[in-house]
């Protein structure tokens, strides 16, 4: 159905915290290059699932997991494998936008820094910053705090200081859900142009966000036990128009969740 | 949801409320009078500690030159020939409170990034419980510690050091303001929102750099006003000093010679037999003022720096 090429993916991953499985046994392929939606039900798993991909999870001490999670064919989850390289490959932007308290070039610089980039570091926080779409309303203000900008702001300066050590990947976990239309609007624009060199993962409630900027789009639930289980993967266009799963279809349509 | 819980409110009838009374007065109101007296209680006793303070003093300045007293550096009062020159006391006690925060603050620091940022929840459960024990302990047994313990081990590094020295008293007064500097620090930097660390450590921090990095910098105002919450207490400490520093006003640094600071000062004082009203007696409170402004001044600087942070900060 899909075609190959995958960068990240999983096989058979089942998570748990303590004893609470909190996804089932999902196998899933993100495309390069593309954008991946993930939908669901609150408390389905979504945002554990993301937080697999740059092993985030690992902050949580009673965390652990069966199965495989693969990028680019390696298991992430190798003893050898050093978290923070990973995720340092592998963006992240959080639910709320949450710069450091920092001036806007540091934020954006923090990641350079500390990951030893030895270019031309203005340069990079511009550039970041043009990339981002926020470089006209900082360019003149980029010693000031970023905590003296808009939510909207923020979250662009995060997606900004995100892009600035240059992955390959970016995960998104509901990053318009404390933003207002014209702000999300201008953050889904700015997906569908990074899209073009980075593969995206973005968990949203948000059914008509989904639609409109995903390529791919994955559906988790619970049922009883089986919490955070993928109920149907494919092409966004054919799960919005034209689920193959009942239940699928209820959840899109509104009828539950 | 705020919004949503305005809108109910408003479309709602305005309905008169039953308000409770105290012999005809908003029970409110009394409430709020009784809090003033209480908060006027401590407010009044500040009041009067330094009006006593300042009465005092001003009548030992009517005999000895205020000039002569903040800049001599020769202290004598219980001498012959007497010498009230108060910076002789300052440099003993400015000594052994730098010297404590050498001793508190690295280590105050450090344990507060373990016990926030490294310590599993169950090792935390541990050590914070044991560190808050150091606080409880008097005063008077640290003194002795210092000068039992402590000092003998000094000197069998070097012979050169005196039975009583400012840096054994150092020592054991960091070791005690330290509980204050890591427990202040650590809930500073627990305070720092998780998702701020999310922030750093999904850009490829490792935790040393989180923590000294993001979470150092964002709970600074917390950390500093630690210090000086800390540094306040050890140039007010009085049991430690008087009992392993020594009573020789030495106008001196050094750390291995017998010393005396302000308040051991005070403390020899009450504990002689100068008779009220003598000029020795009111020398005691031209040094409790000094003592007082050096403890004003760390408490407005403390503020200051609270507030400075905070604006740059949040
Ligand atoms: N740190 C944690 N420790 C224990 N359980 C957790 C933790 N984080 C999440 N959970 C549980 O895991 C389940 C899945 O949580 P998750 O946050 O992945 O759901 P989600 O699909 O992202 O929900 P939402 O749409 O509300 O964000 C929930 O039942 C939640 O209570
Ligand atoms: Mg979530």
């Amino acid at each position: 159905m899909l075609q190959a090429d995958p960068i990240l993916q999983t096989k058979d991953l089942s998570v748990y915290y303590g004893a609470n499985r909190v996804v089932t046994e999902v196998s899933l392929d993100v495309l390069r290059n593309r954008i991946t939606a993930i939908i669901g039900p609150s408390g389905t798993g979504k945002s554990t699932l993301l937080r697999c991909f740059n092993r985030m999870n690992d902050l949580i001490p009673t965390f652990h997991l069966s199965g495989e999670v693969l990028f680019e064919g390696n298991n992430l989850y190798e003893p050898t494998v050093d978290a923070t390289d990973i995720r340092y490959q592998i963006g992240m932007v959080f639910q709320r936008p949450n710069p450091f308290p920092k001036s806007i070039f540091d934020n954006v610089a923090f990641g350079p820094r500390i990951n030893g980039y030895n270019g031309n570091l203005a340069d990079l926080v511009e550039w970041s910053l043009q990339r981002a779409a926020i470089w006209d309303e900082v360019k003149d203000r980029l010693k000031s705090s970023a905590l003296s900008l808009s939510g909207g702001q923020q979250q662009r300066l995060c997606i900004a200081r995100t892009l600035a050590v240059e992955p390959t990947v970016i995960l998104m976990d509901e990053p318009c859900s404390s933003l207002d239309p014209i702000a999300t609007l201008a953050i889904e624009e700015l997906m569908r142009e990074l899209s073009e060199e980075y593969s995206i993962v973005i968990v949203t409630h948000n059914m008509q966000q989904a639609a409109r900027v995903s390529n791919y789009t994955a559906f988790l639930m619970a049922e009883g036990d089986r919490v955070g289980q993928l109920v149907e993967f494919g092409e966004s266009r054919q799960i919005f128009t034209n689920p193959q799963d009942e239940r699928t279809e209820a959840y899109i349509t509104g009828r539950f969740g | 949801m705020e919004e949503q819980a305005n809108s109910h409110d408003r479309s709602e009838a305005p309905r008169p409320r039953n308000r409770r009374m105290w012999h005809g007065v908003p029970l409110e109101r009394v409430i709020g009078f009784f809090l003033f007296l209480c908060a006027a209680v401590s407010v009044l006793t500040t009041i009067g500690i330094v009006a006593v303070l300042v009465w005092e003093a001003a009548q030992f300045f009517g005999e000895i030159s205020f000039f002569d007293f903040i800049t001599g550096t020769k202290w004598t009062p219980l001498f012959a020939s007497k010498h009230f020159g108060v910076l002789a006391l300052v440099a003993g006690t400015v000594q052994t409170a730098i010297g404590a925060m050498i001793v508190a603050l690295p280590l105050g620091l450090l344990s507060a990034i373990f016990m926030s940022e490294y310590a599993p929840n169950r090792i935390r459960g541990l050590v914070k419980p044991v560190l808050e024990v150091l606080a409880g302990i008097p005063t008077i047994v640290y003194g002795f510690f210092a000068l039992l313990f402590i000092t003998p081990l000094l000197r069998d590094v070097s012979g050169g050091i005196s039975v009583f020295n400012g840096l054994s008293a150092s020592i054991v007064m960091g070791i005690m303001i330290l509980p204050m500097v890591s427990s202040l620090s650590e809930d500073a930097m627990r305070a720092v929102p998780r998702s701020l660390r999310e922030g750093a450590y999904a850009l490829g921090a490792t935790k040393l750099e989180v923590s000294t990095q993001v979470v150092i910098p964002a709970a600074l105002s917390g950390i500093v006003a630690s210090f000086i919450l800390a540094m306040s207490r050890a140039i007010g400490e009085t049991m430690i000093v008087t009992i392993a520093a020594g009573q020789n006003p030495n106008f001196t640094l050094n750390p291995l010679v017998p010393i005396e600071t302000m308040t051991a000062f005070i403390v020899q004082v009450s504990q002689g037999d100068s008779p009220t009203g003598t000029l020795e007696f009111k020398t005691i409170f031209a040094v409790a003022l000094t003592l007082f402004v050096f403890t004003l001044f760390m408490n407005l600087l403390s503020q200051y720096i609270v507030a400075r942070f905070r604006e740059a900060y949040e």
